[in-house]
């Protein structure tokens, strides 16, 4: 029960840190169109890592 | 000519060893294994109609196995699959085929030792094979080292001989000519790609040569085994942890092994901060290089592993949908294309995730090993506390 708990808290949290992540890489690539190559990438190595810890956190709650 | 000859051998190799391993399997009576185990026990054999039946299905899906399994419907008995080896050290080596547990259903006799086959794992029991539990439910019986063939091992082959048979015929066809034709026309510009956008930007462009072996090698290693896994086969081999801790401690052990001296000196002894801070930043820096790798291996694992089992559950929950609603034919009709085309669009996003799980797994490898190998070219100056002195040229550099 309390795991399941937890699994939401940890979906809220990626959710929202991915939100971040993706709003200002887009108002950056909207802003400077042409550096929209290197912005993905370090969106991508970002959302990867945060990605990272929130499964993390879902297999030591399991 | 001659090559679409041996395809065709080859295919025809592969039914025969199937249909072969079919025929070997007897019809044996059903008293013969113990009854404490319900109808889930043989897992994907079973007809998969309640809730329970189909998370069954899906944990048998998720492990390894000793056979390599097409189809079966294990209450007639009928199993279309493939025994593999069994290795394990026992008094000495003991090897001999799977085919002898006959799926779980008798004991398997090997050099006077008698083995049985219980939720995927071998444990050594007597003639009867009689397993006894202990009060959490577990088997008492001991369990041998099992270092098997299994279903992974296989599928690990597998993707290895694809890699080789691929990139032989990409590498050959440089000597004669300047542009490959066929499949090395797609594999070409995925070459370049890892190239060009992970190793040369991440390891630096001096050094990037070193490391493009292991970084091509896991990228399409990582890449062909998804895309196996969301082929019919239901081969699983990123979605094993086992796998995967194999994939980063590579990356671990290369990262490790070519770090140079400044490396170390930032891990041992961190510049530019005072000696207490130092001494504090040790643990957090050794910490930090064992926490790289194991995120690698978790989020290649758990992506792979939730994929299929979001995959299998709307796939599952047509057949919940008309057993456990007990609702009306056309409603279950309506259920069923329903969870179908959302089935269909999860691959389609299964799909992107198989490629772009490959390319951040060899992306942080590429910036890890970068981060070992890194040379600062020019000595910071620093002020008399020892802070380094930012000069113009690294601002600029950071932010164009």
């Amino acid at each position: 029960m309390y795991n399941l708990i937890g699994a939401g808290l940890i979906a809220i949290g990626a959710g929202i840190g991915l939100g971040q992540i993706g709003g200002k890489a887009m108002e950056a690539i909207a802003r400077q169109p042409e550096a929209a190559g290197k912005i993905q990438t370090a969106m991508i190595i970002i959302a990867a890592l945060l990605e990272g810890f929130a499964f993390a956190a879902l297999l030591l709650g399991k | 000519m001659f090559r679409a000859y041996l395809k065709t051998v080859f295919v025809a190799l592969i039914f025969i060893a199937f249909s072969q391993a079919n025929a070997e399997e007897p019809t044996q009576d059903h008293d013969a294994h113990d009854t404490t185990v319900d109808g889930a026990d043989y897992g994907e054999g079973d007809a998969v109609n309640t809730k329970d039946e189909v998370s069954a299905f899906i944990q048998h899906h998720l492990q390894d196995s000793h056979y390599f399994t097409l189809f079966e419907k294990a209450e007639d008995h009928f199993f279309v699959s493939l025994p593999l080896p069994v290795l394990l050290w026992d008094d000495g080596l003991q090897a001999f085929s799977a085919s002898k547990f006959h799926h779980g259903e008798t004991v398997a006799e090997h050099n006077g030792n008698y083995y049985k086959l219980y939720h995927g794992k071998i444990y050594k029991t007597d003639a009867a094979g009689t397993i006894t539990y202990d009060e959490d439910h577990h088997p008492t019986q001991a369990k041998p080292f099992d270092f098997s063939i299994t279903k992974n091992v296989v599928v690990a082959l597998l993707v290895s001989l694809i890699m080789f048979f691929l990139f032989k015929g990409l590498a050959k066809q440089y000597k004669t000519r300047s542009i490959p034709k066929g499949i090395g026309r797609v594999l070409e510009p995925l070459v370049i790609y890892v190239r060009d956008e992970i190793a040369k930007p991440n390891v630096g462009e001096k050094k990037y040569r070193k490391f493009m072996g292991f970084l091509l090698t896991v990228f399409f290693f990582i890449w062909i085994a998804n895309l196996l896994g969301l082929t019919p086969l239901g081969t699983n081999l990123t979605g094993n942890i086992a796998v995967t801790v194999g994939l980063a401690l590579l990356t671990y052990l290369i990262t490790t092994f070519s770090a140079n001296k400044d490396y170390w000196k930032h891990i041992f002894w961190m510049p530019g901060v005072h000696w207490i801070m130092k001494i504090f930043f040790i643990p957090i820096e050794l910490v930090g290089t064992l926490t790289k790798p194991f995120a690698l291996l978790v989020r290649l694992y758990a992506n792979i592993t939730a994929g299929h089992v979001v995959l299998f559950t709307l796939l599952g929950a047509i057949t919940v949908a008309k057993t456990d609603l007990s609702i009306g034919t056309g409603a279950s009709i309506g259920y069923g294309v329903f969870y179908f085309v959302l089935a269909v669009f999860i691959t389609l996003i299964e799909l992107l995730v198989a490629f772009l799980q490959a390319y951040i797994f060899t992306l942080l490898s590429a910036l890890f090993i970068g981060m070992a190998v890194a040379d600062h070219d020019h000595e910071h100056e620093h002020d008399e506390e020892g802070h380094e002195i930012a000069d113009v040229e690294d601002v600029r550099e950071r932010f164009v």
